[in-house]
C-alpha cells in the first residue's frame, strides 16, 4: 500500500536503529508528542530496538486523553436531555467523566450517535429540525478545520439546532508547559506531522529558539519515527537546537491556509483545561463572537466550569507529561484497565497507558 | 493472565451496553458474572466454552449449536442476514468436526418491516442453505410492535453428526502444533461498516461471509489428526486465537507477514484506526494441527475457493500461559489481546 509499506520496511527499519545508535555518545530523552506516534511506537515495539540510553517519553497529545472530566460530565448531561441528540467520534464515549461515561449513559436511554465526520452530525440536523444536535468538537489543531467547517455551513445555511461542545486544544503551549515544568526532563521533540500538515512548522521556531530545544516534525509509519529520532539525536550531539521537518511529503513551513482561515473565523484562541495536567494559557480553541450561538454550553445554560481535582489515583497527568511511564502507576493492569479506565489515557487507542496495556501486558520472555 | 480471573471487586454495571456484545473482554466479563452463574454452567471441571456442544445420543456423537443475527444493515456486499445466519450456525458446527444435518429458523419481525426485505432474507437463507446441502426442518415467527425490535432478528440452531474419532478443541492442543489461518482476514467487519455507516470506497469490500463445512470435512476425511478449529466472528483473529491460547493454556506465537489482509481492507482500517486483527470475519478459521501435517493440510484447503489462501501463520509454544504473540512486519514482538467490545474509530 503507497505510503504505508514503504514505510513499514523491516530492513529501513534496522538500518535507522543502528543509525540512532552510532549516532549517540550520551543519554537523551526525547518526547513524542502525539499520541498516534505513541501508539505505533508500542505497536511496532519501537522502543524496544533503540539504544539504552535513549528514553522516548509520552507526550499529551492525544485528544481523547486531556478532554477535561467536567466536559464529559457537560456531554452526559447534554444527551440526557430530552430531544436532544449527541453526536461523537467513537473512542470519546468510554472516557469516565466525573461520575459516568457517554456509553452508560447511551445505555440508560440517552441518544449517543456515533459519527466519523462533524458533517455527519450537521445532516443529522437537517434531517431531523425537531431535535437538537450537539456534536462533540474534540481534538488538535487535526481536526479543528472540519469541525470549524461543519459550524461555517450551519450559519451559511440557516441550521438552527445544530451546536458543537467545544474542546479543541492546541500543541505549541502544551509542549511550552512541559519545557517549562520544573522536573522537565525532555531534551528534544518529536512534533505531530499531522497537526503541522495543518499549521505549517514555522510555529514552532520561537519555541525551540525560546528554550533551546530540538524539534522535528515526525510522521508516524515506523520509518518516519525513527528518522524523527535520529534527526533529534543528531541535533542533541551536535549542539543544535533547530525546528526540522521529516514528514515533508504532507507538510509545509506554512502549512494549509485554506484550513488555517477557516479556523480563524470560527475559533478564537483561548484558555482550556487539560485533563491531569491543569489550565494552560493560550491553549486551546473556543468559538468566536460571531459564531457563540452555536455554543452548544450557551444553548444548554452548562457551567463550563473548573476541573475538579485529582482523579482515584491517576497518574495521568504525569504521564502525559512525559515525567512517568504507564508501568510506573500502581493501578496499571489492576484497577485500572481498559473495560474500566481509572484515566483517559487508558481509553483511546493513543493513550499511552492503553497502548501498553493492548501490546505490552507482560514483558515478553520469548523475544527472538 | 487469565482475562476473566480479575482480581478486582467487579466493577458492577447498572445497564447492558453495546459493548457487553461485540466478542470482547466486556462479553466474557457478562458471561462469566451474569449469565453462566445464573445457567448454572461453566465453572469447574467443565470444559471452556467452544463454538458448540458435543454429546451423545443413540451411539452417535452429535454437536448442538445455535446462535442469533442482528445486524445492520441487513443487506451488504457479499451477504445479508440470510445467508448469514445459515453460514454462521453451519461454521460452528464445522468447528466441532461435524457434519451439518438440519437447521432450525426463529424469526422476530417487528410491525413495519418490509415485506420485499423479509421475502428477500429468507430467499437468501433458503439459497444459502441448499448450496450448502442441508434442510430447515422447522422454526417459529414471532411479530412484535414497532419500536420493539430492529425489524428483523433471525436464530439459527443447528445439528450436526460427527463421524471420526478426534476431540477437536483448545484441550487437544499440543506444543509445538502449526496454527493455519484459511484465507484474508477483516473483510465481512469492514463490509459492514462502510455499508453502515456509507463510507465508500472505489470499489466495494465484500464480506467473507460463507460456510466452511466442506474445507474442514474434507481435512477430516483425509485423516488430518486437527486438534483445534476455530471460525473467526466478533473480535476477529485477535479474539479467535487469544481464546484458544486462554483454553489450552499454550503461547500462541504468530508472524504479522503471514496473515493476509486485502488492500482494500488495509486501507480502510488504516483510515479508521482499525486493527485487522481485531475486525469481524464470517468465512474464515484457524486450524491447529500437528506441524507435521500443516503442508498437506494446507494442500486440502486450498482444493476450496473458501479457503484458496490457506497458509501457516504461527506455532503453540509452552510457557507464558495463555499469550498471543506476534512478531511485527518490522520485526519486533507484541501481545495481541482481546479487544474490549467493537472497535471504535478513532479521532485522528
Amino acid at each position: 500500500m503507497k505510503y504505508v509499506d514503504d514505510y513499514r520496511d523491516r530492513e529501513a527499519v534496522r538500518h535507522l536503529a543502528d543509525a540512532i545508535a552510532r549516532a549517540m555518545t550520551r543519554p537523551w530523552t526525547i518526547m513524542e508528542v502525539c499520541g498516534g506516534q505513541t501508539h505505533a511506537i508500542v505497536r511496532f515495539g519501537l522502543d524496544t530496538l533503540l539504544p539504552e540510553g535513549l528514553t522516548l517519553v509520552h507526550g499529551p497529545g492525544c485528544p481523547v486523553c486531556v478532554t477535561p472530566a467536567h466536559l464529559i460530565d457537560a456531554s452526559i448531561a447534554i444527551a440526557r436531555h430530552p430531544g436532544t441528540i449527541l453526536c461523537s467520534f467513537g473512542d470519546m464515549l468510554r472516557v469516565p467523566g466525573s461520575k459516568d461515561d457517554l456509553f452508560r449513559a447511551k445505555s440508560e436511554g440517552a441518544d449517543v450517535r456515533i459519527v466519523y465526520s462533524p458533517m455527519d452530525a450537521l445532516r443529522l440536523a437537517t434531517a431531523n429540525p425537531d431535535r437538537e444536535i450537539v456534536f462533540f468538537a474534540v481534538g488538535f489543531e487535526t481536526t479543528a478545520p472540519a469541525n470549524a467547517m461543519a459550524v461555517h455551513q450551519a450559519r451559511a445555511r440557516g441550521v438552527r439546532n445544530f451546536s458543537i461542545l467545544c474542546s479543541h486544544v492546541l500543541v505549541p503551549p502544551a509542549m511550552e508547559a512541559v519545557i517549562e515544568a520544573p522536573d522537565n526532563r525532555v531534551q528534544g521533540f518529536l512534533a505531530a506531522g499531522h497537526v503541522c500538515a495543518i499549521m505549517g512548522w514555522e510555529e514552532y521556531l520561537p519555541i525551540s529558539r525560546r528554550h533551546r530545544v530540538p524539534i522535528v516534525v515526525t510522521g508516524f509509519e515506523p520509518v518516519d519515527i525513527l528518522q524523527g529520532v535520529l534527526l533529534c539525536v543528531r541535533q542533541l550531539e551536535e549542539g543544535r537546537a533547530e525546528v526540522e521537518n521529516q514528514y515533508a511529503r504532507w507538510v509545509s513551513r506554512e502549512g494549509n491556509a485554506a484550513a488555517q482561515q477557516v479556523i480563524r473565523e470560527v475559533f478564537r484562541v483561548i484558555p482550556r483545561d487539560w485533563r491531569g495536567i491543569g489550565t494552560i494559557p493560550g491553549s486551546g480553541f473556543g468559538l468566536s463572537e460571531a459564531y457563540a450561538d452555536f455554543d452548544a454550553t450557551r444553548r444548554f445554560a452548562l457551567d463550563d466550569g473548573p476541573e475538579s481535582g485529582l482523579e482515584s489515583g491517576c497518574i495521568s497527568g504525569s504521564i502525559l507529561q512525559g515525567r512517568c511511564k504507564p508501568k510506573d502507576c500502581p493501578h496499571f493492569g489492576t484497577r485500572c484497565r481498559p473495560e474500566h479506565p481509572l484515566g483517559a489515557t487508558m481509553v483511546s487507542d493513543e493513550g499511552a497507558c492503553a497502548a501498553y496495556f493492548r501490546y505490552r501486558q507482560a514483558e515478553l520472555e520469548i523475544l527472538a | 493472565m487469565n482475562d476473566l480471573a480479575c482480581p478486582l471487586p467487579p466493577v458492577e454495571d447498572r445497564t447492558v451496553q453495546l459493548a457487553h456484545g461485540g466478542g470482547g473482554v466486556m462479553m466474557h466479563r457478562l458471561l462469566e458474572r451474569v449469565i453462566f452463574p445464573a445457567l448454572g454452567v461453566g465453572g469447574a471441571g467443565v470444559g471452556p466454552p467452544h463454538d458448540g456442544a458435543v454429546f451423545t445420543a443413540g451411539g452417535a456423537r452429535l454437536a448442538f449449536t445455535t446462535d442469533s443475527y442482528v445486524i445492520r444493515p441487513r443487506f451488504f456486499p457479499g451477504g445479508d442476514i440470510g445467508s448469514l445466519a445459515v453460514h454462521g450456525t453451519l461454521n460452528d458446527l464445522a468447528m466441532c468436526g461435524a457434519r451439518p444435518l438440519c437447521l432450525s429458523v426463529g424469526l422476530i419481525l417487528e410491525e413495519g418491516l418490509p415485506m420485499e426485505e423479509l421475502r428477500r432474507a429468507m430467499e437468501s437463507l433458503k439459497r444459502a442453505s441448499s448450496e450448502a446441502g442441508i434442510s430447515i426442518v422447522t422454526g417459529d415467527t414471532k411479530v412484535v410492535d414497532r419500536g420493539n425490535g430492529d425489524g428483523l432478528f433471525v436464530n439459527t440452531s443447528g445439528i450436526g453428526i460427527i463421524e471420526h474419532d478426534l476431540d477437536i478443541g483448545p484441550a487437544s492442543i499440543r506444543e509445538g502444533d502449526a496454527i493455519l489461518l484459511s484465507g484474508d482476514i477483516g473483510r465481512h467487519g469492514v463490509a459492514v461498516l462502510a455499508a453502515r455507516e456509507g463510507l465508500a470506497f472505489e470499489t466495494a469490500i465484500r464480506s467473507d461471509s460463507a460456510p466452511l463445512h466442506e474445507p474442514v470435512l474434507a481435512l477430516l476425511r483425509a485423516g488430518i489428526p486437527v486438534h483445534c478449529l476455530r471460525d473467526l466472528t466478533r473480535g476477529g483473529l485477535a479474539a479467535g486465537l487469544k481464546e484458544l491460547a486462554r483454553d489450552s493454556g499454550f503461547t500462541v506465537r504468530i508472524r504479522e507477514s503471514d496473515i493476509a489482509v486485502e488492500p482494500q481492507v488495509r486501507g480502510a482500517c488504516e483510515m479508521l484506526g482499525l486493527d485487522p486483527l481485531h475486525v469481524a470475519n464470517e468465512g474464515r478459521m484457524v486450524v491447529v494441527l500437528p506441524a507435521e501435517a500443516a503442508d498437506e493440510a494446507i494442500a486440502v484447503l486450498r482444493r476450496f475457493p473458501v479457503s484458496e489462501n490457506a497458509a501457516r501463520i504461527g506455532c503453540a509454544l509452552a510457557g507464558q500461559n495463555g499469550r498471543v504473540v506476534l512478531e511485527s512486519i518490522v520485526g519486533t514482538c507484541r501481545v495481541v489481546e482481546l479487544p474490549l467490545g467493537e472497535p471504535l474509530p478513532r479521532i485522528c
